[in-house]
């Protein structure tokens, strides 16, 4: 017995020695502003650059407002009310059309990716669908199903889906075939090897896809508002084209910000998501 | 898979392979990788499969395993057990905890969850990492993630283990350790009479002589069987103990004959 005690020792000792050393966060605090204060000193040189623009009559004020205009317009129109409709109308769109591009994605993939046939046949298609300007879809969109939201649903689903797909092929191909290996000996076969070993092996490479899905889905659904114009709907793409009418500059401006942040605040989701990920699977170095 | 053996007597035994032969490639590409290999293990018996590289000692075990099919001959496995595997690499999930590593086959078996957690936290003790199972494996040592990997083939509860160069990665000192690991869990299983038969490969000759029962030497390109011999070192054992480099020495020498064989 104190033998076994001895082998049991030396081997926590040797465990102890191993993972020593790897334990060492800074504090919350300075990890958040160092990550900040480049963004900010950015922002503050871009805003700059802008005024320096404006300052230099390069063009009238009405065309090209400064961040001073544009900041009070955006105040205006953040309480004026018609922000909030634009957010929702847009963003019921976004969910439901990226929704289904989601679900078409990963059907489409899967199958893809499962079936040799349909590989062949599609995989090529799959990636040239991708090349595609989205916004070329929109004369046919509008002929198939006029000015609808059918339309705009039609492209975003379109210029989405194909990422995604792209995502869960890649992913279901690189699952390391020793995990495979590994998996069907532990006793996966069939459905339970998906469930157990490929889906969570592939899900890196899908949320690569799901972000990619959503600049295009995203892309997609404004160039869609922007054209297709659907009386009495206040969608923030719309009242992008009628500032644009009513020759308001500052709204035009403070519109294109909104988007820009939506657009950015989705995609630093998808960032999080996938650095979740990336810690846990140990593939992050810290500091 | 498993096609009746004719050898007499070998129903008793763990693993029979009878005339395994495995060909990759058809016509003037095909490569033989094993020629007719023939070999019982006794139930409890540790064997050692050891020969130079490209002898078809991981074909083998992948055959064994399951993983792939015969080209002639078969394989028996006792009880029609489903062996465990474990590889140089230690294979883990990433995405799980150590924990819900060693709880998947405990899973797919269908086991309740109030079991699964006992049964998880019994293989991790028996492994020493009864407080890691929490920790995700890339927080782990190469010699902690390979234990790892052992506690899970463990909790398939089958009688066989085979085992490729499953320590070829690690530290010469995290080795040593993990062949006592090894050698004392082995001899556990025996002493309880739930006996724990393990198929071993390696090329390093001394590891062979330190672990088994019988070593079993290899050709390549055929891989065949050229020369047996049984390790009669009292356990537990050293790899530093004179008996165990006596062995080693002899089996070295055998090994050189047949890779010398191999550059004329």
């Amino acid at each position: 017995m104190a033998t076994d005690q001895l082998a049991a020792d030396t081997i926590s000792g040797l465990d102890a020695l191993e993972i020593a050393s790897q334990q060492k966060v800074p504090g919350r605090g300075s990890r958040i502003w160092a990550a900040t204060w480049p963004k900010l000193t950015a922002l503050a040189l871009a805003l700059l650059a802008w005024q320096v623009v404006v300052w230099s009559g390069w063009k009238p004020e009405y065309a090209l407002p400064g961040p001073v205009t544009v900041a009070k317009d955006l105040r205006a129109y953040a309480t004026s009310g018609a922000l909030w409709d634009g957010l929702l109308t847009t963003g019921q769109r976004a969910a439901i059309g990226f929704g289904a591009a989601v679900a078409v994605g990963l059907l489409l993939g899967l199958a893809v990716a499962r079936v040799k046939v349909l590989r062949a046949a599609l995989g090529s298609m799959i990636t040239a669908l991708q090349t595609m300007p989205s916004i070329a879809w929109f004369p046919l969109a509008i002929l198939l199903f006029q000015l609808s939201e059918q339309a705009i649903f039609f492209v975003v689903v379109l210029g989405a889906a194909p990422s995604i797909a792209n995502g869960v092929i890649h992913g279901v191909d690189y699952v390391p075939p020793l995990l495979l290996r590994a998996g069907r000996n532990l006793g996966a076969r069939g459905l339970n090897l998906y469930r157990y070993v490929i889906a969570p092996a592939a899900l890196p490479a899908i949320v690569a896809g799901l972000k990619q899905g959503w600049a295009f889905a995203w892309r997609s659904l404004m160039a869609g508002e922007l054209l297709v114009v659907i009386a009495k709907s206040t969608s923030i793409g719309v009242q992008l084209t009628y500032a644009r009418e009513l020759s308001d500059a500052p709204r035009v401006i403070s519109v294109m910000i909104v988007i820009l942040v939506l657009g950015l605040l989705v995609d630093l989701l998808f960032t999080k998501a996938d650095r979740a990920i990336r810690r846990r699977w140990g593939l992050l170095d810290r500091g | 898979m498993s096609t009746t053996t004719t050898t007499p007597g070998s129903a008793s035994a763990a693993v029979a392979l009878s005339a395994v032969t495995k060909v990759y490639g058809r016509g003037a590409d095909a490569v033989v990788a094993l020629d007719r290999v023939s070999l019982d293990v006794a139930p409890g018996e540790f064997v050692c499969l050891v020969g130079a590289s490209g002898c078809g000692k991981s074909t083998l075990l992948n055959l064994v395993a399951g993983l792939d099919t015969v080209s002639g001959g078969g394989i028996q496995v006792g009880d029609d057990a489903r062996p465990g595997l474990m590889f140089q690499e230690p294979a883990l999930f990433p995405w799980l905890t150590v924990g819900a590593n060693v709880e998947v086959p405990l899973k797919l078996r269908g086991l309740p969850a109030a079991d699964r957690k006992a049964r998880v936290a019994e293989l991790l003790d028996t492994v020493h990492l009864g407080d890691f199972a929490r920790r995700r494996p890339h927080e782990l040592s190469g010699g902690m993630r390979q234990r790892v990997a052992l506690a899970r083939t463990l909790a398939l509860d089958t009688p066989v283990l085979l085992m490729d160069e499953p320590f070829g990665a690690l530290d010469a000192m995290t080795r040593d350790s993990l062949h006592d690991e090894l050698e004392r869990l082995w001899t556990g299983r025996n002493a309880a009479g739930t006996p724990l038969t393990v198929l071993f490969v390696t090329h390093n000759v001394r590891e062979a002589a330190r672990l088994a029962d019988r070593i079993v030497l290899l050709s390549s390109r055929p891989g065949r069987v050229i020369y047996e011999t049984r390790v009669d070192v009292s356990r537990p054992r050293r790899i530093d103990s004179p008996e165990v480099a006596a062995v080693a020495a002899d089996v070295t020498d055998r090994l050189r004959a047949e890779v010398g064989r191999h550059g004329h």
